[in-house]
């Protein structure tokens, strides 16, 4: 299987007030395609800035960024800025769904940058709404849905490009058991049955049992490679 | 275009807030118009001068006459097309507060001189046959329920007596920047009354007004008249219409000064108001625009987004301004005594000058937001708590 993220020696740190904190210490990672990783650690670990230099979103101080076959570490503002509307999908913790549009329009969004006809933007959103089971909610808006509801929504705005990977940060970290478990499965029928590539940064070793790898950040240092069974933890 | 639903949803999605800033904006550009329109009516005499005429006055003063003897002198002159002459009356007209121009005038040659006073044929030729027949503006003819036939009565004041005059011509103003609130009557009429009443004063006219065949040549000509004249009597001084109109100015134009600033001070004002509420809106969603760059917006479509809002609000703001200004310039126009301002209208200028303020505001209220929108970062953008 392909190498879907290949992070070598990578360093961040952060200047503040003229000092340097270090946050993420000579990490290395591969990530194959189509597969279910979840970052654990508490917090100040790294994880969410690691997540964040996966995704596109922040750059390394040090060290070498391969997802999806280009290194994203030399890639300018605006060269990034394209390249995560066509190669990555985010989750976020609190869904981050722009309240003035709909569910519909929430998910067109990222659509809104490709060059698809109108129709076959309907088409696409309309797909990844039913895919969240949301078909019937297309055109409610954000403070209409629940928590869980909007959290589907926003998943459904993260693969309505088809992105290569997915990047989630604390998906199910503001929803209800019920809710995080909806979540979380559908996650996970995303990794199975459509091949996509997850990363997902999370506090709750339940969440994490869900994925197939589960990798423990400690103050900027990545530890040993654990590997879960479904359902272990 | 597939991006202006967002922008339009963004614009409006504090209702309350965009109601308030376009109210402000609309109330500003109202000021504005206003403002413009008067310092507009102001100028309107200046605005309206012809490049092809000249005026001759007393050198001394406009209030002292000149001799009708001029005339002909004047007329000799290489470069002058006609001559006319005009003689301020004054007077009241059923009271002191019905102000207009009454003026006794060359007949035979007024119209030529000023073509932008449109006359039916038929009505000149019977004003031009009957000494005491007058002719009067249609604004005038309306606002006093006059038609052809009625006599006006006007006591004298500067020329006593009581005066009789038959309307027997309407004209009408030639454009929109054209007194019509005007009247004339005979200049011989007057003259005939003087050479009886008061003989020293006979003879006597106000101004003259000159058309000339190259407007080029105005100084030239202006020199050569005065220059007929120079050591007589009545010194003349000879300048084109717009300066002239421009010396009635003179001493008001510390005023038109200030509602000039005034009317630039607004726009200032209506910045600010747009300012302020571009700096909210864009701060409360700093979040949002943190995931707008993450899905893969970029810095252009962020200042599409910022820009395209301050827009919507101020040209929302404009249009309604400019709408109430239509009525607000009428019921300002009626709340006048009538015939301070002749012609008060909103000019073309004062749209492109509000609608040309709405675009600069809008994007220089922009500026701002969009440089914090720009210079934050994605991840402090999603820490963001507002």
């Amino acid at each position: 299987m392909a190498t879907a993220i290949s992070v070598q020696n990578l360093t961040k740190s952060y200047k503040r007030d003229k000092m340097e904190v270090p946050v993420l210490n000579n990490v290395s990672i591969d990530v194959e395609e189509g597969e279910f990783l979840a970052l654990m650690g508490p917090s100040g670990s790294g994880k969410t800035t690691l997540l964040n230099i996966i995704a596109g979103i922040d750059t390394p101080t040090q060290g070498r960024v391969m997802v999806a076959g280009t290194d994203i570490a030399g890639l300018s503002e605006t060269a990034l800025a394209k390249w995560r509307a066509r190669h990555v999908g985010f989750i976020f913790q609190f869904y981050n769904l722009i309240p003035v549009l709909t569910a519909f329009e929430n998910v067109e969004l990222p659509l809104l940058l490709t060059d698809l006809s109108k129709a076959e933007r309907k088409t696409q959103v309309e797909t990844a709404l039913k895919l969240v089971g949301l078909g019937d909610r297309m055109h409610h808006s954000p403070k209409q849905l629940s928590g869980g509801q909007e959290q589907r929504v926003a998943i459904a705005r993260a693969i309505a490009t088809d992105p290569d990977i997915l990047v989630a940060d604390e998906p199910t970290g503001d929803l209800d058991r019920t809710s995080a478990e909806e979540i979380l499965t559908l996650l996970e029928r995303l990794n199975k049955e459509f091949g996509k590539t997850i990363v997902m940064v999370t506090h709750d070793p339940h969440a994490a049992n869900r994925a197939r790898i589960v990798r423990h950040l400690e103050k900027g240092d990545l530890m040993e490679e654990s590997k879960f069974m479904q359902g272990a933890v | 275009m597939k991006m202006l639903k967002f922008v339009f949803k963004n614009a409006l999605r504090h209702k309350l807030r965009a109601f308030l800033t376009v109210i402000g904006i609309a109330i500003a550009v109202l000021a504005f118009g206003l403002l413009r329109t008067v310092v507009t009516a102001w100028n309107a005499g200046v605005e309206a001068s012809a490049a092809d005429r000249l005026v001759t006055r007393q050198a001394v003063s406009f209030i002292f006459p000149l001799p009708y003897a001029y005339k002909d002198q004047i007329s000799q002159i290489e470069g002058v097309e006609k001559v006319s002459f005009l003689n301020w009356f004054g007077g009241t007209y059923i009271d002191k507060n019905q102000f207009f121009a009454r003026m006794a005038v060359d007949a035979e040659t007024i119209f030529d001189v000023y073509p932008e006073f449109v006359m039916d044929p038929g009505q000149k030729a019977t004003f031009l046959k009957e000494r005491n027949s007058a002719v009067i503006g249609a604004s005038l003819a309306k606002q006093y329920k006059l038609k052809i036939g009625d006599v006006m009565p006007i006591e004298g004041d500067i020329y006593p007596g009581k005066w009789e005059f038959v309307v027997r011509g309407i004209y009408q103003p030639r454009d929109k920047t054209v007194d019509a609130s005007q009247m004339f009557f005979h200049w011989n009429y007057l003259n005939e009354r003087m050479r009886t009443d008061m003989p020293e004063r006979a003879g006597d006219v106000g101004w003259y007004s000159i058309k000339i065949k190259d407007p080029s040549r105005s100084a030239e000509i202006s020199s050569k008249v005065d220059g007929l004249f120079k050591n007589s009597r009545a010194e003349t001084k000879t300048e084109t219409e717009r300066a002239f109109q421009q010396s009635f100015l003179a001493g008001t134009s510390s005023i038109l000064t200030a509602l000039d600033i005034m009317s630039f001070v607004i726009i200032g004002i209506i910045m600010l108001v747009l300012g302020n509420t571009m700096i909210m809106s864009a701060r409360e969603r700093t979040r949002e625009y943190a995931v707008l760059k993450t899905i893969g917006y970029s810095g252009r479509h962020l200042m599409m987004f910022i820009a395209g809002e301050a827009m919507v609000i101020a040209f929302l703001g404009a249009g309604l301004g400019l709408l109430l200004l239509m009525p607000s310039v009428a019921g300002f126009e009626a709340a006048m005594p009538k015939g301070w301002f002749p012609v008060f209208n909103i000019a073309n200028s004062t749209f492109i000058m509000a609608g040309s303020a709405a675009l600069v505001v809008g994007l220089l209220s922009a500026l701002f937001p969009l440089r914090r929108a720009l210079k934050t970062s994605i991840v402090e953008g999603l820490r963001f708590v507002g």
